[in-house]
C-alpha cells in the first residue's frame, strides 16, 4: 500500500449520534447529551486522538428528514431531531482541542455573506488556524419559509421537471459561488500586517492595508472591508459536497476540498474524471481540488460484523438505511484496503461518516488509523499547526496585498 | 445587608477608552485576551461578560478611522468559545436586530445557551444606517422610525421560536423509542417585518429565553426596553442624572404589567483603582491624556462640529468657526449623540472660558471622564451607595487596558464588596444568568405580547390601531400601505 503517493488525509463527518437513523437507539449512544457541549468535545477529542485531519459538523436550517437521501422532514417523535448551530459548536470545541481542524456547515442561501465571513474568520482566530467551512445550499421550500424573504419552489421536488429542477439548482449554486467568492474577498480585505500600533504617529492600523471589496454580484453586493482582521490561515479551508456537475463546478470555482460519493472502483474513476473536467473548465486557482471520497462506515466489532450491525441498526430505525454514499461494512483491514485502492486512483483523502459515533469513531481511531500508519500512508503525529498546512495547501496569498 | 451589586465586564473595544499604546496592552483579536479577561471576571464572581459588535469599520473625513483599536472578532463565536473556558460567567453579546433574521439568531442564541448551560444574553441594538447596510443583502432599507419596531418584532419572533420546543423535550428514551416529547417545534409568526412559519430545529434554551438587554436612550428606545427587555445597558451612570433615568425607566414598567425588579438598569462605567484616592486621581489624569491625543481630540470635536477641524491646533483654543447643523458624511458608522450642535458648541465655549481649557483639554473633559476613581474602599463605597440610592442596579465596567484591566478591580475592590455583602462570595451551584440577575423564569412570547399590547393600548388611549411602531397591527398596516 505504501508508495510515492502523498499520505492520505482523513476527516470524520459528525452528525447527531452517528449517520444511521437507528444510532441513537443503540447502547452508549449518549443521545440525551447530543445538545450539550461535553458530547461534541468528546467526539472532537476522540478524532484528535486518532490524528484525524479535521471533523466536519453537519447543519441545516430544518429538522432532519427520513434519511440523508430524503431530507424531507418527517413528523413524529421517534427520530433524533434537532441541531445546535454548527459554527458555534466548532468555536466551543476549539477551546477544548489543540490540533484537529474544525469544519462547520454553513448555508449560503439565507445567510448574510458578511456574517459568514467574520464568523469563520473568528473560528480561525479562536482555534489558531484550524478553521474550515463546509459550504451548503439550502434548496428546500420549507427552509425559505423559515426566513420569509424569498420563495424557493420545490427545486428538489421529485415532481418538478428535470429542466425546472436544474434551473433552480443552478441558481442556488450560482448564488453560492458568489457567497464563497465574497467571503474569500472579505478574508483578504485586511492584509496580515495591517495592525501597526504605531505610538509615534498615533495610528493603530495602516489603513492602506485595509481594502474595500466593493463586490457587486447578481444576487447581492457587499462593500467591506471585514470588521474582523485577517484570519491566521489567511484563507480558512473551504470544502463542499457534490454529487453532480453543478456542485462539482461550485467546488472547482471556490473550494479547496470536494467531498464526493463513489460507490465502487469504476464510479471512483468516473467521478474523479468528471471533477477534473469541471476544474479544467472553471478553476482559476493554481492548485487542484483535493478530492475526498465520502464513506458511511459500519465496522466489524468483536461481538458482531459490520453487516450484522447494519441490519440491527436498520431494525431499530424501522427501515433500511438509504445513503448517498457507499455504506462500507466490514473489518478495519478491509476499509484500509479500500482506502489504499482509491488513494491509488487519485483520491487525496476520505471523509468517514460513522454510522454510530459511539462505536465506529473509536474503531476508526483505534483500529483503522494504526493500520494506515503501519502501511506508511497516514501521519504518526500532528506536525503542522494549521489545517491548510496539514492539507498541503499553499500559503494563502492576499489578492489585495501591495508588494513592498 | 446591602442590595447586591450586579457586575458586568465589558471587553474594551473600538473607541478611545482603550489605551492601546500602553505597554501592558495586549491583542484585541487573539482569543487568549478574551480568555484571560473572562476568567478574571469569573474569578471576581461577576455576573457576566459583555461584548459589543461592529458591522462596518468607522470612517471619518472619508477614511477608515485609524487612531483607536480597529477591528474585532465576531461576537457569537467568541462567546461560544468562552463558554468552553468558563463555568459561571454570563455571556452577553450585542447583536444587531436589523441585519439578522430570527430563525438564525434564535438557533445561535439557543446554541450558546445550551453550550453554556444557561449563561447567554443578547444585547439588542438597531441600525437604520445605510452605511452599515452596504455590507448586507438588503442594504440600508430600514427607515429610521422603524428601527425599534423591527427590533421588537425580531425579539418577539425569537421568543416564539424558543417557545416552540418544550423545556426538557429531549427524552431519548431507548425503551419506548421516543426521542422527543411535547410540541414539534412548529411556529408561525407574522408582523409588518416578518412572515415566517415552519419547524424550529434547535431545542429550547436552558434559560427558556436568553436574557435580553437593550441599549438606546431615545424615548422610543426607553419604551421598547420597558416592553421588551430584561436589562438596560445605558450611559446614565451617576448622580441625579442616573437616578432620574432609573426612575423614568422603572416607572414605565407597570404599564406593561411588569414589576420594577423585572428590568435591571446597568450603566457602563470606567474606573481607576489606586492605593489611595490621591494616587487614583493622578493615574486618572494620566489615563485621560493617553485616551485623548491631539488628533483624537480633533476627531471628537469634529463629531460635534460636523466639520473638518484638522487645521486647528489641539493645544490652542476651540475652533472659532460655527458647527454644521446637519450632519453630513463626515462621520460614518458611529452613533451620533449630539442633537443640537450649536447649543453644544456654546456649552463647550463656556466650559473652555470658565476653566481656561485648550481644544484637547475640552475633548478630555467631555469624553474621558472616569466614573469611579479612588482607593478600593472609596470605589466599593460608591458602588454600594449608587445601587442603594437608586442610581442603578449595578454596572458594566469598561477597563482601559486589555486584557489585564480588570485585575486591580478583582483583586482589591471585589473582596471589599464581598465582605460588605454586596457581592456573592461564590456562584450558586447550577445558577443561570437569569438566576444571578434575580430575573425569575422566562415569560412566554405570548405573555410578553399580551403585556406589550395592553401597555400600548394604555399609551394610545385604548386605541391599538396606529401603533404600527410595535409591529402589532399588521392587518391595518398592510391595508393602508
Amino acid at each position: 500500500m505504501s508508495s510515492s503517493l502523498p499520505p492520505t488525509h482523513l476527516a470524520i463527518a459528525l452528525d447527531g449520534t452517528g449517520w444511521h437513523p437507528g444510532s441513537w437507539l443503540q447502547p452508549h449512544s449518549r443521545a440525551a447529551e447530543v445538545f450539550s457541549g461535553a458530547y461534541w468535545t468528546d467526539l472532537a477529542r476522540e478524532a484528535e486522538r486518532g490524528l484525524i485531519d479535521f471533523v466536519t459538523i453537519e447543519d441545516s436550517l430544518t429538522v432532519q428528514g427520513a434519511s440523508p437521501l430524503d431530507p424531507t422532514p418527517v413528523p413524529g417523535q421517534g427520530r433524533l431531531r434537532g441541531r445546535l448551530d454548527a459554527s458555534l459548536l466548532a468555536s466551543f470545541a476549539a477551546t477544548r482541542t489543540e490540533h484537529i481542524g474544525l469544519v462547520p456547515t454553513i448555508t449560503t442561501t439565507h445567510t448574510e455573506p458578511f456574517h459568514v465571513s467574520k464568523n469563520l474568520a473568528t473560528l480561525d482566530h479562536v482555534s489558531n488556524g484550524r478553521a474550515g467551512w463546509r459550504v451548503q445550499v439550502s434548496g428546500r421550500p420549507g427552509e425559505a419559509e423559515h426566513f420569509g424573504r424569498r420563495t424557493i419552489p420545490g427545486s428538489f421536488d421529485p415532481n418538478s421537471s428535470p429542466e425546472e429542477k436544474s434551473a433552480r439548482v443552478g441558481e442556488l449554486f450560482d448564488e453560492a459561488t458568489e457567497v464563497v467568492e465574497v467571503v474569500r474577498q472579505l478574508w483578504d480585505s485586511w492584509e496580515h500586517d495591517a495592525e501597526i500600533r504605531d505610538a509615534a504617529t498615533g495610528r493603530f492600523i495602516d489603513r492602506d492595508k485595509l481594502h474595500y471589496v466593493d463586490f457587486e454580484g447578481d444576487f447581492f453586493s457587499v462593500r467591506g472591508p471585514s470588521i474582523t482582521p485577517r484570519p491566521p490561515q489567511g484563507q480558512p479551508v473551504v470544502t463542499s459536497l457534490g454529487h453532480a456537475t453543478v456542485p462539482y463546478e461550485l467546488a472547482a470555482r471556490g473550494a479547496d476540498v470536494l467531498f464526493v460519493t463513489p460507490h465502487d472502483d469504476a464510479d471512483a474513476d468516473w467521478i474523479l474524471a468528471e471533477v477534473r473536467d469541471a476544474e479544467a473548465r472553471v478553476r482559476t486557482a493554481e492548485t487542484p481540488l483535493l478530492v475526498f471520497a465520502d464513506l458511511e462506515v459500519v465496522l466489524d466489532t468483536p461481538g458482531s460484523s459490520g453487516a450484522e450491525r447494519l441490519a440491527a441498526l436498520g431494525e431499530a430505525a424501522g427501515d433500511e438505511f438509504a445513503s448517498d454514499a457507499l455504506i462500507f461494512t466490514g473489518s478495519a483491514p478491509e476499509l484500509a484496503a479500500l482506502i489504499g485502492r482509491w488513494r491509488g486512483r487519485g483520491y487525496a483523502g476520505f471523509r468517514l461518516r460513522p454510522a454510530e459515533h459511539a462505536v465506529d469513531l473509536p474503531a476508526i481511531t483505534s483500529e483503522l488509523v494504526p493500520l494506515l500508519q503501519e502501511a506508511g500512508v497516514f501521519r504518526t503525529a500532528y506536525d503542522q499547526p494549521t489545517l491548510r498546512d496539514r492539507l498541503g495547501l499553499p500559503v494563502a496569498t492576499n489578492r489585495y496585498a501591495t508588494a513592498s | 445587608m446591602p442590595k447586591q451589586v450586579i457586575l458586568g465586564a465589558h471587553f474594551p473595544g473600538v473607541n478611545n477608552t482603550t489605551v492601546w499604546s500602553d505597554p501592558r496592552s495586549g491583542s484585541h483579536i487573539e482569543f487568549e485576551s478574551f480568555r484571560r479577561f473572562a476568567q478574571t471576571a469569573e474569578r471576581g464572581r461577576f455576573d457576566f461578560l459583555f461584548l459589543a459588535e461592529g458591522l462596518a469599520l468607522r470612517e471619518q473625513r472619508g477614511h477608515i478611522h485609524d487612531l483607536d483599536v480597529v477591528g474585532r472578532p465576531d461576537t457569537l463565536p467568541v462567546l461560544a468559545a468562552l463558554a468552553g473556558v468558563t463555568e459561571h460567567l454570563g455571556l452577553v453579546g450585542t447583536i444587531n436586530a436589523t441585519f439578522n433574521e430570527p430563525y438564525e439568531l434564535a438557533r445561535q442564541f439557543a446554541t450558546l445557551d445550551l453550550l453554556s448551560q444557561g449563561r447567554a444574553g443578547w444585547n439588542v441594538v438597531t441600525s437604520s444606517d445605510a452605511f452599515t447596510g452596504r455590507n448586507f443583502r438588503r442594504g440600508g432599507y430600514l427607515p429610521r422610525e422603524h428601527r425599534y419596531a423591527r427590533a421588537e418584532s425580531q425579539v418577539t419572533a425569537n421568543r416564539h421560536l424558543w417557545d416552540s420546543w418544550d423545556q426538557d423535550a429531549v427524552v431519548a428514551d431507548r425503551e419506548s423509542g421516543q426521542f422527543r416529547t411535547g410540541r414539534d417545534g412548529d411556529f408561525a409568526y407574522t408582523s409588518h417585518f416578518f412572515d415566517i412559519h415552519g419547524t424550529f430545529n434547535t431545542p429550547r434554551p436552558t434559560q427558556g429565553h436568553p436574557v435580553i438587554f437593550q441599549a438606546g436612550d431615545s424615548d422610543d428606545g426607553r419604551e421598547f426596553a420597558a416592553r421588551t427587555a430584561d436589562a438596560i445597558f445605558t450611559g446614565h451612570g451617576s448622580g441625579d442624572d442616573g437616578r432620574a433615568f432609573y426612575r423614568d425607566i422603572k416607572g414605565r414598567l407597570a404599564r406593561y404589567g411588569r414589576d420594577p425588579e423585572d428590568l435591571k438598569i446597568l450603566p457602563a462605567a470606567t474606573f481607576i483603582v489606586g492605593s489611595t484616592d490621591e494616587e487614583a486621581r493622578r493615574i486618572s489624569d494620566t489615563v485621560r491624556r493617553q485616551q485623548v491625543s491631539g488628533q483624537t481630540a480633533q476627531l471628537i470635536l469634529e463629531r460635534i462640529w460636523n466639520r473638518d477641524l484638522s487645521g486647528f491646533d489641539p493645544d490652542g483654543p476651540l475652533p472659532d468657526i460655527e458647527p454644521e447643523s446637519h450632519p453630513g458624511a463626515l462621520v460614518q458608522g458611529r452613533v451620533q449623540h449630539v442633537k443640537d450642535p450649536a447649543a453644544e458648541v456654546a456649552r463647550l465655549r463656556q466650559l473652555a472660558a470658565d476653566k481656561n481649557l485648550s481644544l484637547r483639554e475640552v475633548a478630555i473633559e467631555i469624553s474621558a471622564r472616569q466614573n469611579f476613581v479612588g482607593s478600593p474602599e472609596t470605589i466599593a463605597d460608591t458602588l454600594i451607595e449608587s445601587v442603594e440610592t437608586g442610581v442603578s442596579d449595578g454596572y458594566i465596567l469598561v477597563p482601559h487596558i486589555t486584557p489585564g484591566g480588570l485585575d486591580d478591580f478583582v483583586d482589591h475592590v471585589v473582596p471589599i464588596l464581598t465582605q460588605r455583602g454586596a457581592l456573592r462570595s461564590e456562584y450558586a451551584a447550577g445558577s443561570t444568568l437569569r438566576d444571578n440577575l434575580a430575573l425569575g423564569g422566562a415569560r412566554s412570547a405570548t405573555a410578553w405580547e399580551a403585556g406589550s399590547a395592553a401597555g400600548l393600548a394604555e399609551l394610545a388611549g385604548h386605541e391599538l390601531a396606529g401603533h404600527d411602531l410595535a409591529g402589532h397591527d399588521v392587518t391595518e398596516r398592510r391595508a393602508s400601505a
